[in-house]
């Protein structure tokens, strides 16, 4: 190997594929097979975490910076004058196997600019994964973007190597890319995602009753949305998200606060920050969705289509649906302990777990991990009376955001005049 | 107070345990050995581990809590906290006087919700090294790696790297505890011996296999271009990968 020339396509490929956000590496469930190498099973592992905090899982790199679309948004596109760089197969696998014997990585998140047609890129990807599987015997995770258009041979054949599946819907929605990426179309994202979809249930489906069918990207697909690129509102794609949830059975949906790479006046400034915390709270709003049994158009509603910043979603829907608290601490069903502001899934089982044993009190509650400076506005114990509907909706925000120290108080101001 | 010891063994424990049921002991308190003795009035033995009467308490405990009992007992007695024993045997009695209930789920009672702290803790230590171990291949074709975990965790991630790292031969030793565990293409094998660390980087890098340094400097490359920088929050970046840990990451660690 001739390390100052991989050091330098690392180096560039690298960096062009850090803006995406998917680092996962669990839900898979391959074993290690005839003492090879490396195993994916259940729970992911962070190896390490970059200076912004970030988890990471996989080499998430490109194959090629060289692509033939120009989409505003990428630091990859044809216009942006970047210095370009392909790996080799042969370069990808070596530094796979390499990095995951040295327990750097849990695998390889394999994405490409695309260069000269869709299947064209499509095969080389699946061509890496191809020979990580059957030539160097690898068993780690692997996770391979699905390239718009590509055609549904390929795409079988990478759900066979593959652990997951992704394709970027870019922006949430479809006038978005419009504006941003002339040269995509949904459609295009949108029939690899159902054809893997359906070939997730066939496989599934054959498994029950040939115990030899092979795997079909057992980590399931995901995909991610460029989030204050272009004007959406938060409803708006909350209900996107809700919808590749229910129709793709995505296993996740990324959010990826857009950071300013060119000047554009399609795009916002490049002295405009990236929106932190806007992120956060829709990540907040999505776990409720999957964690938490809330409806999208419970989170927001027309009336009020953006998250609000200075307070959680969770905590702001108690605060407009008052009527459903106190919440009784004893007997309340699990659905409505995990409701209360301040109570996480763990701590809301260690309620239902601990309450047959003992009358619960405060101290309980604290010692479980609930967060009580939120949490007791909305909770009774036992038989004891309180009644917080006289507490006026206002007032209680303010009660409570005095005794939060937001790590984001910085970024409101900023966010709040982004648009 | 009647004080018994053990030789911080969790068979020895489990012996411990045995005896104090044998005797009959009312009032007793379980401690490891060579620690300051505090004030007992009615006695001191130093039990000697018996794998047979482990095993015995090992089987009436699974039966009565269940392997993930059992195990939130031998997570909480790796965290070699000095006074840990306290709240297991509290807990191992309250499971012995209440057959019929699964204690553990009790999370009202301050000595299962201590042990479900304690599991956390080394759970989290557990997972922790799974993630920060770096290997370094050494001449003799060994992956090699040293740790310096918070608690006694190489026992537990073993596995972990067995069946994941099953076509080649590794070593991760534990520099605090002194031991290390080897595997050898077939087998685990635990490894006692003292070696001093490298004081010399270059002494180091001749045990090294020559291409060593160069994936050490693919991976810092790949681990500086990952990151973007106009999202820089290192207190995030502190609270996922400690100071502490520092000393052994191969990407925190500066170029040859």
């Amino acid at each position: 190997m001739n390390f100052d020339r991989i050091t330098e396509k690392l180096s560039i490929l690298a960096d062009a594929a850090k803006y995406d956000v998917s680092c996962a590496s669990s839900g898979s469930k391959r074993n290690n097979k005839d003492k090879g190498l490396g195993n994916a099973t259940g729970m992911g592992i962070c190896h390490s975490y970059t200076e912004d905090g970030r988890c990471v899982s996989l080499l998430k790199i490109l194959l090629t910076n060289v692509c033939i679309f120009d989409c505003a948004y990428c630091v990859t596109r044809k216009s942006n004058d970047v210095k370009r760089a392909a790996f080799t197969v042969q370069e990808v696998v070596d530094l796979t196997i390499n990095f995951y014997r040295r327990n750097y990585i849990e695998g390889l998140f394999l994405s490409s600019g695309i260069f000269k047609n869709a299947d064209t890129t499509m095969e080389r990807l699946v061509q890496v994964a191809k020979k990580l599987r059957l030539e160097e015997n690898f068993n780690g995770y692997i996770h391979l973007k699905s390239i718009p258009g590509a055609s549904d041979e390929l795409m079988r054949e990478a759900g066979l190597y593959a652990d997951r599946l992704s394709v970027n819907l870019e922006l949430p929605t479809e006038e978005g890319l419009k504006l941003l990426a002339p040269d995509k179309n949904r459609q295009d994202m949108i029939d690899p995602m159902n054809f893997v979809k359906n070939e997730i249930l066939v496989y599934k489906d054959e498994k029950k009753r040939f115990k030899k069918t092979p795997k079909f990207a057992p980590g399931g697909q995901s995909t991610q949305m460029i989030i204050g690129a272009t004007p959406e509102t938060d409803l708006q794609i909350i209900h996107t998200a809700n919808h590749f949830y229910k129709n793709f059975n995505l296993k996740r949906v990324y959010y990826s606060g857009y950071v300013p790479v060119t000047n554009d006046s399609r795009l916002p400034s490049l002295q405009s920050q990236v929106p932190m915390l806007r992120e956060n709270r829709l990540y907040q709003a999505d776990w409720l969705m999957r964690f938490y049994g809330f409806k999208a158009d419970e989170i927001l509603d027309p009336k009020q289509p953006f998250l609000e910043l200075d307070v959680d979603p969770k905590l702001g829907w108690a605060l407009r649906n008052l009527q459903f608290f106190p919440v009784n601490i004893q007997n309340a069903d699990i659905e409505m302990i995990l409701r209360i502001p301040g109570v996480g899934l763990k701590s809301a089982w260690k309620i239902i777990g601990g309450r047959k044993f003992s009358k619960l009190n405060a101290e309980h509650l604290k010692k479980m991990g609930v967060a009580l400076n939120r949490a007791k506005h909305f909770i009774v114990f036992g038989n004891s009376l309180q009644n917080i509907q006289t507490l006026h909706h206002q007032y209680l925000k303010e009660i409570i955001l005095k005794t939060v120290n937001s790590k984001y108080e910085k970024h409101y101001q900023p966010q709040l005049a982004l648009f | 107070m009647y004080l018994l010891t053990y030789d911080h063994s969790v068979e020895g424990f489990f012996s411990a345990v045995f005896e104090a049921y044998e005797r009959k002991l009312t009032n007793v308190m379980i401690r490891k050995e060579g620690l300051p003795l505090g004030l007992f009035s009615e006695g001191l033995r130093r039990v000697s581990t018996n794998p047979r009467k482990a095993e015995r308490v090992y089987v009436k405990l699974k039966a009565l809590m269940g392997e993930l009992g059992i195990q939130k007992i031998i997570y909480s007695l790796l965290t070699e906290e000095e006074y840990c024993e306290r709240y297991i045997f509290d807990v191992i009695k309250y499971a012995i006087k209440h057959p019929k209930i699964n204690v553990m789920q009790d999370m009202s009672h301050p000595s299962v919700l201590q042990l479900a702290k304690y599991t956390k803790s080394v759970h989290r230590e557990k997972h922790r090294m799974e993630a920060f171990v770096r290997f370094k291949l050494t001449c003799d074709n060994i992956f090699f790696a040293e740790i310096e975990p918070d608690f006694n965790v190489l026992p537990i991630i073993a596995k972990h790297f067995k069946s994941r790292y099953q076509d080649q031969k590794w070593l991760i030793f534990d520099q605090t505890r002194s031991y290390g565990i080897f595997y050898d293409l077939y087998k685990l094998e635990i490894i006692q011996m003292k070696f001093n660390r490298q004081s010399n980087r270059d002494e180091g890098l001749e045990m090294l296999k020559k291409d060593e340094p160069l994936y050490q400097s693919l991976w810092r490359t790949y681990y500086s271009q990952t990151n973007i920088r106009s999202r820089k929050n290192t207190r995030l970046h502190l609270l996922h990968v400690p100071k502490r840990y520092w000393k052994y990451l191969t990407e925190k660690i500066p170029e040859y």
